[in-house]
Parts: structure tokens; sequence; C-alpha cells
């Protein structure tokens, strides 16, 4: 693999992950607990769709095929998708929601400040705008965490169970293949021993104080997101969201 | 309009000699157009009509992210569904700052919802109907914030202050939402397929009517308009308004080179305004009394999120108690 492929495949990480959650988050219009948390979501929902637009638009320029952002987005079927598994996960009850978002942010925010300082321009800039939406959607569902696990009886056992369903795909998060070896030699991605570590000690460190037990390291996990190998839910996912481009081909202007 | 008949629980104007002193200052300071704040004596009609108005305001924002939502796992590009999602948090928005106009009149958000999900409480007709195709997300701003907007421009004058200056923000965030309505629908029609200009015109067939029963029944069977204009709540009536709205709207259509399902519809030159047919005066109530398209399907989301949330915001209640104990036991 190239440089310039891992770049290609890395670029496509984050903007798949960014917008599947997003595409998730925008299937709780309306249907959220609260008023304020209708506001909420929404608001980190358009944060990784607006995310996930510049990493595409970034990967159209270098992939250079002729395809836009746009064809990114809604013309690669799921075995060309690059995002974590966990993204792809039902939203579930509310405390599966947050705790997927809460597993992600952890993920998200220490990868973007590492990417703040890229050798690549084009990408320290987008992530030195993305890391102050990050930490903010980090505040929000580590917030969501601690009151969830420190609430009521039911809400602690709500998110306990969550965290218990979710960890499976905390592996794919912190375990580096070539593509994130690859980023991290040519001074772009994070130290995957770096991420890794960061990653935990803020989980650990969070579920503590909401009174809740995370999984073991060496649990058996779920992983294949990032090679295209996904769970079953990314097909659906992609036949909602693709569903007018691939209806109406002939339309080039929406 | 996001309020249809409001009941102001009066079916004659009072006259000043027939007024209290307390009404009557009342009275003469809205005639003077001096604002109502939260803080001044009024009626009682008056705060109960402005708390059923501006609950039924705030619970249409709130219903209508609903068919939005329908299209917004669907938008065809980045750029569209990025508009949409900022449109519908916008209503979300709008929906917090109206209860909070509402809070101001000494009324309960939570019990407002309630009446909402108990099939008491009213919220715009035109939520009610489905949105079956992507064009629906155009005509939907354009059409519905398009006749919402007229009403509420004449709402920025409104009496009561708060309900005033929430509709000054709301009026220019839904100016944004209709043209871009306008935009997604005038694309398809100049660079669309065949196929995506059918999708326009079947939109703005389905809409049309249900757009202009938001402006509610005719002002002869609207008896409670004329104590909503006595109290300035309300400034124009029901027929004006929705002239005010096809007469502007019309142009619009003709450039978009669609058509509206209205064989009677043509320009008046003697009254200077579009003549247009009658409304379906039986499905506007229909829809109004809960016998819509969408009517079951839209309370019963609303409920289903805020009975399957109230475990969220018990948490949320309790643990914030926590901290407080905690700290006092610190301290």
């Amino acid at each position: 693999m190239t440089q310039q492929q891992a770049l290609q495949e890395y670029l496509l990480r984050l903007a798949d992950s960014d917008m599947i959650l997003g595409q998730r988050l925008s299937e709780l219009t309306g249907k959220a607990p609260a008023l304020e948390e209708e506001m909420a979501s929404m608001n980190v929902a358009l944060d990784l769709v607006g995310q996930a637009r510049n990493w595409y638009e970034y990967a159209a320029e270098l992939i250079d095929d002729g395809r836009s952002a746009d064809n990114l987005c809604f013309l690669r079927d799921a075995h060309d998708y690059r995002n974590l598994l966990m993204v792809e996960q039902p939203n579930g009850d509310y405390a599966v929601t947050i705790a997927r978002q809460f597993f992600f942010d952890v993920w998200h925010y220490f990868t973007l400040k590492s990417l703040t300082n890229a050798s690549d321009e084009r990408i320290a800039g987008i992530a030195a705008k993305a890391v102050k939406e990050a930490t903010y959607h980090l505040r929000r569902s580590s917030e969501w965490v601690k009151r969830m696990g420190d609430g009521t009886e039911e809400s602690h056992r709500r998110i306990q169970d969550a965290f218990n369903l979710l960890w499976r795909f905390t592996g794919e998060l912190v375990t580096p293949d070539e593509v994130d070896h690859a980023m991290f030699k040519a001074g772009i991605g994070p130290d995957p021993e770096q991420l890794k570590q960061d990653w935990f000690g803020m989980v650990r460190e969070v579920a503590a104080q909401a009174t809740l037990t995370t999984g073991a390291e060496d649990a058996w996990m779920y992983m294949g997101g990032k090679r295209g190998e996904h769970t079953e839910h990314l097909g659906h996912i992609l036949a909602v969201m693709q569903f007018l481009p691939r209806a109406y081909p002939d339309a080039t202007t929406w | 309009m996001y309020a249809q008949m409001v009941d102001t629980g009066t079916k004659r104007l009072k006259t000043l000699e027939e007024m209290s002193p307390e009404e009557r200052d009342f009275q003469e300071k809205v005639d003077a157009e001096t604002k109502i704040e939260a803080k001044n004596w009024m009626p009682d009609g008056y705060r109960k009509t402005l708390i059923r108005q501006i609950s039924q305001h705030a619970h249409s924002e709130i219903v209508g992210m609903l068919p939005e939502g329908n299209w917004v796992t669907r938008a065809p590009t980045l750029k569209r569904k990025l508009q949409l999602m900022a449109k519908i948090q916008d209503e979300a928005g709008h929906g917090l700052y109206l209860y909070s106009a509402m809070e101001t009149l000494g009324a309960s958000r939570d019990e407002e919802v309630q009446k909402l999900h108990d099939g008491k409480a009213k919220y715009s007709s035109i939520f009610n109907y489905p949105t079956l195709n992507w064009a629906d997300m155009g005509a939907v701003g354009w059409l519905v914030d398009g006749a919402a907007i007229v009403n509420q421009v004449v709402l920025q004058r409104t009496s009561y202050g708060p309900y005033a200056r929430a509709m000054v923000r709301i009026c220019k965030e839904e100016s944004f939402h209709q043209r871009q309505g306008y935009q997604i629908l005038l694309d398809m029609m100049r660079e669309g397929t065949q196929e995506q200009k059918d999708m326009v015109q079947d939109a703005i067939n389905r809409l049309w009517w249900p757009a202009l029963m938001m402006f509610g029944p005719h002002d002869d069977e609207s008896p409670n308009s004329q104590q909503s204009m006595a109290w300035k709540i309300k400034r124009k009536s029901n027929d004006e308004l929705r002239q005010m709205f096809i007469d502007q709207t019309i142009p619009q259509l003709e450039y978009l080179g669609c058509t509206v399902p209205d064989p009677d519809l043509k320009w008046n030159e003697e009254r200077g305004h579009y003549d247009f047919g009658e409304i379906n005066w039986k499905e506007f109530y229909d829809v109004l009394k809960g016998d819509g398209p969408c009517n079951h399907e839209r309370i019963s989301t609303r409920k289903k999120a805020i009975d399957e949330g109230t475990w969220v915001r018990e948490a949320a209640v309790a643990y914030a108690e926590k901290q407080k104990q905690r700290a006092a036991k610190a301290a």
C-alpha cells in the first residue's frame, strides 16, 4: 500500500464514521427524550455531517477519478464503506445512543486533537475546526454517562447494559492496522499506542465517576469496519441514505 | 398560520363602559400600542388565549419536525441534508423559545405538552399530512413556512411583548427556510429530470389546499377572531392573511412553471387580488378534530418519545440532586 492509498483510506474512515453516526442521530428527529436533547443531538449530527463533507471533499480530490464528495457518500456500497462498526449500531434506548456516542467521542476527540498537528496542512485545518466541536460532543456525552450511571437505579442498569452491549465494538477504535501505522509514520495520524492509552484513560475515569464498570481490554472484539467488513446494519442504513441518488441515477441536481 | 381557531372564551366584545377599571386601563394600553409585559395586569381571558395560542404555536414547531424527519435520513446530497438538519434544529429551538414565552404567562410546559398528548391541545393541521416525496421538503419550506411567515410577520406587532419578540427572531429564520425550500423546487424544475419535475408538481398538488387551510376558517366562521383582534393578539383576519399569501405566492408558482389544483384561480383586475376556489371545509374540520391522514401517527410518535424518555429525565434530576447534596456536604 502506498502512502497515498493509505491516506485515502484514512480519510474515508474519518468521513464514513462521521457520516454514519450523523445518519443514526438524524433518525432520532422528533423522538428524543426531551426538547433540549432534540436540539443537542441534532447539533451533534450537524457537526458530524459537516465534518464528513470536509473529509469527503479532500478524499475526492486525492482519489481524483471524477467522483465528487456526494458520489463518495451516496454511491459506494457497504463493502467500500470504512466506518467504525461502533457508529453503525442501532440507536437502541437512549442509554445505548449515549454510550455509543461516548465511546466514539473519546476516540474522535483524541484523534482530532492529534490531527491538528498533522504534517498535511489540509488535514490539520479541518481537524482544528472539528476538534472544537468534538470537545463539546465529548463533554456532553460524558455528562450524560455520569447522569445515567449515577442517576436512578433504572438509568444505572440501562447505561451499564449499554456499556456491556457495545464493549465488543471498542477494540476497533484502539487497535491499529497497516493504515493507522502508515499514517503515524507519515506524521499525520496519532501515535496508536498513545491513542489507546488516552482512550482507556478517559473511558475508565468517566466510568468510575459514573459508578460503571467497563469490560476487559482483552475481551473478544468485533472488528472489520475499517476494511469494509461490517455488521448487518450498515446495508440498511445505506439503503435509506442512498435511496434517491440510486433510484434516480439520471438526476444530476437536487 | 401555526395557531388555528384559538378559543378566547368570549363571544361578545365588552364596551369600555362595561369594563372594570383594570380592564379599561389594559384595553387603553393595547389600543395605544403599548406592549403588555409578563408583570402587567391582564384579563384572565387574554392570558388564557395567549397560552392557548403560544402553546399551539410551540406544539406546531415540534410536531412539524416529524414530516421533515421522514426525509432527513433520505436527503439526496450532503448540502441538502445539512440544510434540512439545520432547519429541524431551528424548529426545535423555536419550540423551546415559544414554550418559554408561554411560561412567562404562568403556564407549565409539561402540562401543556400533556394536553397535546391527550388530544386536548391543537397544533397546525398542516402537519397531519404525509410527506411523500423529496420535493415535499421544498414545498413545505416554500408553502408551509411561507404561510407561517405571512401570519408571523403580523404577529411581530402582537400586543404581548414576549410573544412579539419571539416572532421577530423566528421570522428571520423562517424566511431563510422559505427561500431554501423554494430553491430546492427551482433547482429541480430548472435542471431536473422529468421525474424530478413531476415530484415538484405532485408535492404542490398535495400541499396547496392544506397550506391555505393553515389560515383557519372564514372570518364569519371564526367566532374568536373579534376578541383576539380587540386585544391585538391577532392583527389581521384569517381571510385577509390567506389572500395576502395567495397574492404573493402565485407569481412564485408561475416562475417555477407549476400549477395549483384550483380551476377557479385567476387574477381579478378589479379587486387587485387573485380569486380562488372554495376550501374543502369538511376536510379542514375533520383534520382539526383528529381525522387527518397522520394525526394518529404524529401524536403517538410524540407521546412515545416523551413517555420512553421519562427515565432519562428522571436520571438527570436524580443526578443533579445528588450533586447538590454532595456540594452541600463538602461546603
